[in-house]
């Protein structure tokens, strides 16, 4: 997946009165180069704007007091097929999947997008202080990282599932988003670490050590800059597996609450209300098409800025 | 190395009884109790039924009654089928059913990925390159339960070359297998890719050709054992991926596994059971990771464990 222009330094018409550029505007400069990467991007932008024009749609009618689109049953015979009308179709309760499409988009970008956030904080937080602070500290916050490892996260999710008792839907949302970032975080603070140990002895760090900085200091200032790449491949691949968990939750009856939609319960729905008689491909069809173009513009746009941020790859 | 995998298997009784006490105090911290919901039972039946499960003792009482049963095996009777045993009656018959299960289709994705990743590094840009990650990125962009649902209806109910579901025949642990293995095939694929387009050009391989060897010795024997290290690091989640995510499988082609139990359990929180199976999966998960391990001693002389 690297483009074959990526290492070299094409001298544009003002190439001598440019100032050198910083690591990461090299990469992302690499990053612009690497064609599946910004389709990826450019998929990315698709879905995502698709999604946000349907939250306006709903924002709007609930602004104008209006039936809510993706809940309210149509009249007429249902399922419909998708038609001019409705050109997702209709669901088994008559209501217009593409607006249950769109709506559903943003639960899932929701729920990645939290994850990602969470890994990055609490991972990148965890990840920095293991490393930096070493020894015994190190060894009891990693034994910490591998028991949550241990424990499979389906568990923890159905427990906490059951533990609170308030089942409105603001809680659930809030529920749902803790548990997939609660066990999003660890890969991150491993990758973190990792990369902590090898940067701590690293010359550039002894070098501020010797003129005085603080251990603050040297993580702000010398470790993270360093850190950045590592940190936004590892988010930028937690998304399409936070997803995935969502969806998998949503088989299993505990993603978001109905008449809410995600696009883990769009297909789970679907698959449940597959059968050989009649066939209502569209219910799949929408929101796993969404689904894929957003897992693969994730994972193209994380595979870009590993070759973009990886020295090897120059 | 001895020393080595001692020292680990001596690691695996903290780490192991901290999953354990982890899994115990998330059990614990959900409202009520697992017979709260029995309306309408007199408090004598109540009581019969708290004493059976220890639920009339202190906590800590609950935590080494539990934990002795599991070490020595004994098990406890099930919460939610009264009368059986957790691993005597229900996961001794399951565990073997999902045990061949995941591991035929974790061998599937090494085999399958590996092959493709070697293929589509071997020409890249080629059509073989772009077929094979092509087919990584299906894998890679669909939730296994619409993965096994699509499978199960083209190739058991439309076109009926393969059973719809079930377990014994080795042709009923075909679909499953290919949807358990889809997504860490499609990952090992990249892996192997990665990998091997960069130790393609590294010295030894230049060494190698220069020398006359075929290039498929210098592919497979000289730059694939190389190129494979990444893949051993990822086999570790790959396999704790597949060992849970069976339950989608099996259900979907109700197949007697143990996913079933994993999740019933803690919906139902059956205690016991919920005990039980964590504590399988952990055993698994360790075992699994040092064998991991030792596959990287075995694969790379530079590393070296004292």
């Amino acid at each position: 997946m690297n483009d074959p222009a990526t290492g070299s330094v094409s001298g544009g018409p003002a190439a001598g009165a440019r100032r050198p550029m910083s690591p990461v505007g090299l990469a992302m400069r690499r990053f612009r180069r690497n064609r599946l990467a910004m389709a990826g991007l450019a998929m990315l932008a698709l879905v995502a704007g698709a999604c946000a024009v349907g939250l306006i749609w709903e924002l709007s009618a609930l602004a104008h007091g209006d039936p809510e689109p993706y809940r309210t049953p149509l009249a007429g015979t249902h399922p419909q097929p998708p038609n001019a009308d409705y050109p997702f179709g209709t669901d088994l309760l008559g209501r217009d999947m593409l607006a249950r499409t769109l709506v559903g988009g943003c639960v899932s970008l929701g729920v990645g997008l939290a994850a990602a956030i969470i890994s990055i904080l609490i991972g990148t937080g965890w990840g920095v202080t293991s490393g930096y602070a070493g020894r015994s500290l190190d060894t009891v916050m990693m034994r910490i990282v591998d028991v949550l490892y241990g424990l499979p996260y389906i568990l923890i999710v159905i427990l906490l599932w059951v533990a609170v008792a308030d089942q409105s839907l603001q809680v659930r949302m809030v529920v749902l988003l803790l548990a997939i970032g609660g066990v999003s975080w660890l890969t991150m603070a491993r990758v973190v670490r990792g990369q902590v140990l090898a940067l701590r002895e690293a010359e550039f760090v002894q070098a501020a050590r010797a003129l005085g900085s603080g251990p603050a200091r040297i993580i702000v200032k010398e470790l993270l800059p360093n850190l950045t790449g590592t940190i936004l491949v590892c988010a930028t691949l937690t998304v399409p597996l936070a997803i995935l968990q969502e969806s998998f939750l949503s088989f299993l009856g505990l993603g978001v609450p109905p008449p809410l939609a995600s696009w883990g319960t769009l297909a789970s729905d679907a698959v449940a209300a597959l059968q050989p008689v009649r066939v209502y491909w569209w219910l799949l069809a929408a929101p796993c098409a969404m689904l894929g173009a957003t897992l693969l513009g994730l994972n193209f746009v994380g595979d870009g800025l590993r070759d973009a941020f990886d020295p090897r790859s120059r | 190395m001895a020393a080595y995998i001692l020292r680990r298997l001596a690691y695996f009784v903290p780490t192991l009884l901290a999953i354990y006490t982890a899994a115990f105090l998330l059990m614990h911290a959900a409202p009520g109790s697992p017979f709260g919901d029995e309306k309408g039972l007199p408090p004598e039946v109540l009581a019969v039924r708290q004493a059976e499960f220890h639920l009339d003792k202190p906590l800590w009482q609950q935590y080494v009654l539990y934990g002795w049963d599991l070490v020595t095996l004994r098990g406890h009777t099930s919460m939610r089928y009264p009368g059986r045993n957790v691993i005597h009656d229900i996961l001794a018959p399951a565990f073997p059913v999902s045990l061949v299960l995941g591991l035929f289709a974790l061998g599937l994705s090494v085999v399958v990925g590996t092959a493709a990743g070697v293929l589509s590094a071997a020409r890249p840009r080629s059509a073989a390159d772009y077929t094979a990650m092509a087919g990584a990125m299906i894998g890679i962009s669909q939730p296994s339960f619409v993965l096994a649902t699509v499978l199960l209806a083209v190739f058991a109910v439309a076109l009926g070359w393969l059973p719809v579901g079930g377990w014994g025949r080795p042709s009923q642990m075909v679909l499953p297998a290919l949807a358990l293995a889809a997504l860490p095939a499609a990952y090992i694929a990249r892996l192997v890719r990665t990998g091997m387009i960069e130790v393609l050009s590294a010295d030894f391989i230049r060494t190698a050709r220069a020398k006359g060897l075929a290039e498929r010795q210098v592919l497979l024997g000289h730059a694939l054992p190389t190129a494979w290290l990444p893949v051993l690091g990822y086999l570790g989640p790959a396999a704790a991926g597949i060992f849970t995510g069976s339950f989608v499988v099996e259900k979907v082609f109700a197949i007697p596994g143990v996913g079933q139990h994993f999740v019933d359990s803690a919906l139902h929180r059956d205690h016991p059971m919920i005990l039980a199976t964590v504590l399988l999966y952990a055993v698994l998960l360790v075992v699994f990771n040092l064998l991991v391990d030792i596959g990287y001693a075995w694969l790379d002389p530079r590393i070296r464990y004292e």
